[in-house]
């Protein structure tokens, strides 16, 4: 495996309140690395120091071997890095113009024929797809954010707590089309509280109070019992079902 | 070319405008006509900077006056002609919105009633006893400019076309999605790499510049004028009733509110005075209560349910 996105000693904050604290973590091409930590650890700040949308104070972003520090959050997705937040969709726009979004920078003969794919990929956002966002239920928002996220036929897909607002049937939905992009040679870098996505991930970083704190495998995570109990509140003879 | 541009043009701006220039065989109200012009390109460039970023500006009459004067003070301080005044008169307005352009820091109310703030302010620069010899101050302007309005309502119908394209093309083009994901979700927008502080600009300066404009030919139309007259609050709210009766970010709704709103208000007013306030009260009540967003979203919902 290649290195695609390394990030080294990053620090990052608002204000006067520092969240990131020298944060050093790598994606490797066709990789799926799960950034697990709970509310508040930073998580969602690192993600956006990713994408250029909150400037980093010290360290240094790298993707593809070029760095891309200093860089605007459109020429990171120029570059191969696309992101989906939480609440990643437009919802007064149409599923058709929600995906058009997410190639907005690739040529329009492109953006057409990905489109054309992802609606196969995503047959229900096919159906929908004048109609506005707005009207999707929970787990069609995110599979649209998914296809979105997906339109700019990124490098490295960026993710910050795909689970979240979803019930677990759409939570496995959601893992399911995951690992079909996984599948297909994408690479993930997904910021979770919830362990299911453990399945999905090559490697596993924990990270809390700014500073990541673990990196090995989901197995090595899981044979840790401090690290068990921490985020799968399990003590040492209880096992994990993913 | 897009298809969409080209059949949203075909629909709405070529009838309008064919029915606009035949109108006045059919109609002596020169006055009236030029006025319906005047506030179809108020109407819609409002609709550019609301219907495509959101922000509504109560102070939008700010850069009708800045024309109106900078048409005014180009024809008292200068021997330009009129239609460099004209032109003048657009700059003047682009300049107060390049002034005025760091009130898209606020947001909602706030950006509303700033906007009013501003053009109040302008108003009263320009009324500043102090600046008589410049601005004719509270006394207002006499232009000495030949009465043309063959050439006046011409002109109106082509600023009118000008802006009327420049939607059309917002509502099929790339810069225009990315101006409405910016105005629906300013967050998720930014995350996409679009540039949502230039994208507002692009279209405050440019609804700037057509209220500017059309200013400087209205004031060509009435070139003896008190600042109250072309900086009457009026203007702002007849355009935002308008465009929010037939829809923002639409091409067709601007229309639909011009030709409705005011033609209710030209008949009822002058037949019914008594009922005027009483039925254009209900009217706008009834809109906010059953289409929110305004008469051109029924067919919007229409196709989208079919």
């Amino acid at each position: 495996m290649t290195g695609l996105l390394r990030t080294e000693r990053l620090e990052a904050g608002y204000g006067t309140m520092q969240v990131l604290w020298g944060v050093d973590l790598n994606v490797s091409g066709n990789e799926t690395v799960v950034l697990l930590g709970s509310n508040g650890a930073g998580k969602t700040t690192f993600m956006k120091c990713l994408m250029g949308l909150l400037p980093s104070r010290a360290g240094t972003v790298t993707f593809r071997g070029e760095e891309i520090t200093g860089l605007t959050t459109r020429a990171r997705v120029e570059r191969g890095l696309s992101f989906m937040s939480e609440l990643g969709i437009f919802p007064d726009l149409s599923v058709a113009e929600n995906i058009d979004l997410g190639a907005l920078f690739r040529p329009r003969a492109d953006a057409k024929r990905r489109a054309a794919e992802l609606f196969e990929l995503f047959p229900v956002l096919k159906e929908k797809r004048r109609q506005a966002a707005g009207g999707l239920s929970g787990g069609q928002r995110k599979m649209l954010g998914i296809a979105k996220a997906l339109a700019a036929e990124p490098k490295l897909l960026v993710m910050d707590e795909p689970s979240a607002g979803l019930s677990p049937l759409f939570v496995a939905t959601v893992i399911r089309s995951l690992a079909e992009c996984r599948a297909g040679g994408l690479s993930l870098l997904i910021a979770e509280q919830n362990v299911k996505f453990l399945e999905l991930g090559d490697r596993v970083f924990t990270m809390e109070g700014g500073r990541v704190h673990f990196g090995g495998t989901p197995a090595e995570i899981q044979a840790d019992d401090g690290l068990r109990r921490a985020y799968f509140g399990l003590g040492q003879d209880d096992h994990v079902r993913a | 070319m897009r298809k969409g541009f080209v059949r949203e043009t075909a629909l709405v701006l070529l009838p309008l405008v064919v029915v606009l220039a035949v109108m006045p065989w059919l109609y002596n109200n020169q006055l009236l006509l030029l006025n319906i012009v005047v506030f179809l390109v108020l109407a819609q460039g409002l609709n550019l900077t609301y219907g495509f970023s959101g922000y509504l500006p109560f102070g939008y009459v700010g850069f009708f006056g800045a024309g109106a004067y900078g048409f005014a003070l180009t024809l008292m301080h200068t021997a330009a002609p009129p239609l460099l005044a004209v032109l003048v008169g657009g700059v003047a307005a682009l300049l107060a919105g390049l002034v005025l352009a760091p009130l898209l820091r606020l947001q909602g109310a706030y950006f509303g009633l700033a906007s009013l703030a501003a053009a109040e302010a302008l108003r009263h620069v320009i009324a500043n006893q102090d600046l008589s010899e410049i601005t004719g101050g509270p006394y207002g302007v006499r232009l000495d400019v030949p009465f043309r309005p063959v050439l006046t309502y011409g002109l109106a119908i082509g600023i009118l076309v000008l802006v009327m394209g420049l939607v059309a093309w917002l509502r099929q083009s790339r810069f225009g999605l990315r101006l409405r994901a910016a105005r629906d979700n300013p967050v998720s927008a930014a995350t996409a790499g679009i540039d949502v502080v230039h994208g507002r600009l692009v279209v405050w300066l440019a609804s700037a510049t057509a209220a500017g404009l059309i200013g400087a030919v209205y004031a060509w139309s009435a070139p003896t004028f008190f600042p109250e007259a072309v900086f009457d609050l009026s203007f702002s709210i007849f355009a935002i009733v308008f465009t929010l009766f037939g829809g923002a970010g639409t091409l067709v709704g601007p229309v639909i509110g011009v030709v409705v709103l005011y033609g209710a208000y030209n008949v009822i007013g002058v037949s019914a005075p008594k009922y005027f306030q009483l039925v254009y009260g209900l009217l706008i009540m009834a809109l906010v209560l059953f289409f929110p967003a305004g008469l051109a979203s029924l067919a919007v919902r229409r196709r989208r349910d079919g």
